[in-house]
């Protein structure tokens, strides 16, 4: 068990990590989470006793990490992928490590075999991969078979097979009894593995709580409800009858209707009396990564700004407008610059239940909503007929697609 | 906020027997670490190739110029100065590596998560790196020490002027390397660190060459008397080659042990303050 009782770190004027209490337990996988700069790393390194906290304390089982008897038996760590002589095998490595901790050299070979990288052994770690390198540092936290397991950013630069691989180890080890520590920012990966989460922005704590009650305490769930788009008035009439019956109702770009504070069969009740067709009404739950974003915003340390590419931009040409102002959705945060939340884990975040993209896609991202020919952004949403709600709902590509054509210059 | 918590498990235990790590294992760990990076034969092999090739020059000039009676009736050994000093730079070298090669690629955070004693860890490369710089330079000067009294001949020499010439200058060189390694704990870069030490080794005395006024006589003895290369030169001689009345024969490995005592010390004190 790890425990943290105040923990402040102070590099110079900056504090790091401030008065930071938490308890990581046995068997479960813990995640540790905070956006960049928040103090994850400075967390982990005091914990092993690498930095010295500015005052309160932290101990493994205890005892602070420095006076732990036999401690690579006790705690194994993953600090940093790079953090190996380039120059020396990966055997070499392990076996130096093995060594200074007084694990048999034939245990060297076995935590080789347990990360996969017999075939390599022999190579300087130079050449590896960014994976290959995690997977080293891996199989140096997993040398000393020990019981207390810290990851920083396991997963980073690993193929999808390994990630799974560390996934299923993780778990794997928690369910052995072990305590499991483990930093990310991937979030749906923390979805997956992770039961208990430990989030921190700019080094003080801001949850201490499981994934699911993380996920309900800190996104709003909430219902879509979307009308026939060829009768404004019957969408006028459903919002007059909801706000009645107390709901908060908000409106997202396509038209689609946001509903809060009323549970799903009352919302057909009422649009069923007050004679409104409806083809869309369906749950949302929220995914950790919204819940995440929407905790964490005010902690953001490093915010990236439109790329406006001012000056460098050919004037638009005449009759080209800009595209309209979308309504600000305040209920989740923006999504689309993340990676969309697992499949499986939230079958709802899918199609119809996806928020549309209220910023531009990030080169590289894939685009929201299919753009299904370029309309005029100005021009009224073509009709079209919409069998199901499971298709994406088209209107919403226009700005989406409005930008993307501007991309290429 | 706890109450989410499964019930508490059996706690994991490893089957592999469980062994307090001592210095042996951090020996045996730093052993591992310097035969395992090429930087350690690279500059232990220059070190040979520098120590033998200016050794056997300077021996073939002197017996090229001094045909009939070799030296005059100067000690041989001395000749072996020329190649030990320049050897010298490449074990500054190694030794400074020996630690910042770690800090520079983050290694030094694996090594003391897996033994949090700071001070085992720098105990065990200091007692590897010097015991192998010891042997390497002793062989090698023993090695140019019997060619150059072949090649030039001279007077014998005493035993214990052999001792000096061999396991003196190897002590001196090692004790140098120690140095650098105590200047690399303290400093944490490789370049800055070899940089120190190439300044510390050849700066004194360049700066007494310069000093040629009358007020600065005894700055310019000292420095003269107590630079690493005079204190090196004096290993092999009964009195100070460069400058009279310093420090001769045994005491030079003195003066530089104490010195690197004194930065070895302060190198213990920062590796267990500072944060890594």
């Amino acid at each position: 068990m790890i425990e943290a009782v105040g923990l402040t770190k102070r590099y110079g004027a900056k504090t790091a990590v401030y008065n930071l209490s938490f308890q990581v337990r046995p068997g479960t996988v813990t995640g540790f989470l905070g956006p960049n700069g928040s103090g994850k790393s400075t967390t982990m390194r005091m914990i092993l006793g690498l930095d010295r906290p500015t005052s309160g304390q932290v101990t493994i089982g205890g005892h602070p990490y420095r006076q732990l008897p036999n401690a690579p038996r006790q705690v194994g760590a993953l600090l940093d992928a790079k953090a190996v002589h380039g120059g020396r095998s990966a055997r070499s490595h392990l076996l130096s490590l093995a060594q200074l901790a007084g694990i048999p050299a034939r245990r060297v070979d076995e935590v080789l075999g347990v990360v996969g990288l017999q075939s390599v052994a022999k190579k300087r770690s130079k050449g590896f991969s960014l994976g290959m390198g995690q997977r080293l540092g891996i199989a140096a936290a997993l040398l000393g078979d020990p019981q207390v397991l810290l990851f920083d950013e396991p997963v980073n630069g690993l193929d999808p097979e390994g990630i799974l691989w560390v996934r299923n180890l993780m778990k794997a080890l928690a369910a052995e009894g072990r305590t499991v520590f483990v930093s990310s920012h991937l979030m749906s990966e923390m979805a997956l593995t992770a039961e208990h989460l430990i989030v921190i922005g700019r080094g003080q704590l801001m949850a201490d709580m499981s994934v699911k009650d993380f996920i309900s305490a800190n996104s709003a769930d909430f219902a879509r409800v979307r009308t026939p788009e060829t009768e404004p008035a019957q969408r006028e009439k459903l919002l007059s009858v909801l706000a009645e019956a107390g709901g908060q109702v908000l409106s997202e770009p396509d038209g689609a209707l946001r509903v809060t504070g009323l549970p799903l069969p009352r919302i057909s009740d009422l649009a069923h009396g007050a004679d409104v067709r409806l083809w869309e009404l369906s749950p949302h739950q929220a995914s950790l990564e919204e819940a995440y974003m929407r905790l964490t915003q005010g902690a953001v340390d490093y915010r990236s700004t439109d790329d406006q590419k001012a000056g460098l931009m050919q004037q638009p040409p005449p009759g080209h407008l800009p595209p309209p102002q979308q309504p600000v959705i305040p209920e989740v945060p923006q999504q689309g610059w993340y990676a969309p939340p697992p499949p499986g884990q939230n079958p709802y975040a899918d199609g119809p239940g996806r928020p549309p993209a209220a910023a531009p896609p990030a080169p590289g991202t894939p685009a929201q909503a299919p753009a299904a020919g370029p309309p005029l952004p100005q021009a009224p949403p073509p009709p079209q007929v919409q069998p199901a709600p499971q298709t994406p709902p088209q209107p919403a590509a226009a700005p989406a697609d409005f930008r993307k054509n501007e991309d290429p210059r | 906020m706890s109450a989410a918590y499964p019930p508490p498990q059996q706690q994991y235990t490893s089957p592999i027997p469980l062994r307090r790590a001592n210095l042996g294992d951090a020996l045996a760990s730093e052993w591992t670490k310097i035969r395992s990076v090429r930087s350690t034969l690279w500059t232990l092999g220059v070190m040979i190739v520098l120590m033998t090739g200016v050794g056997l020059f300077s021996a073939m000039v002197v017996a090229a110029v001094d045909a009939e009676d070799g030296m005059g009736g100067d000690p041989v050994l001395v000749l072996g100065f020329t190649g030990v000093l320049l050897g010298s730079l490449c074990v500054v070298t190694l030794g400074v590596l020996t630690i910042t090669s770690e800090y520079g690629t983050g290694m030094i955070r694996t090594t003391l998560t897996a033994c949090p004693s700071r001070a085992r860890v720098l105990t065990a490369k200091a007692v590897v790196f010097f015991l192998l710089a010891l042997t390497v330079t002793t062989a090698t000067a023993a090695l140019v020490a019997v060619l150059q009294t072949a090649i030039v001949g001279g007077a014998p020499a005493s035993g214990e002027e052999w001792l000096r010439a061999t396991v003196g200058a190897g002590l001196f060189v090692a004790l140098l390397g120690l140095l650098s390694l105590g200047v690399g704990a303290l400093v944490r870069h490789s370049a800055g660190a070899i940089t120190v030490m190439v300044g510390i080794i050849l700066l004194p005395l360049v700066a007494a060459m310069f000093m040629s006024y009358e007020s600065m006589y005894e700055v310019r003895e000292f420095l003269f008397q107590y630079s690493i290369p005079s204190l090196l030169v004096a290993v092999y001689a009964d009195s100070g080659l460069l400058a009279e009345g310093g420090p001769h024969g045994w005491t030079p490995l003195a003066v530089l042990a104490g010195v690197t005592a004194v930065v070895l010390a302060g190198a213990y004190l920062a590796l267990d303050r500072r944060d890594v």
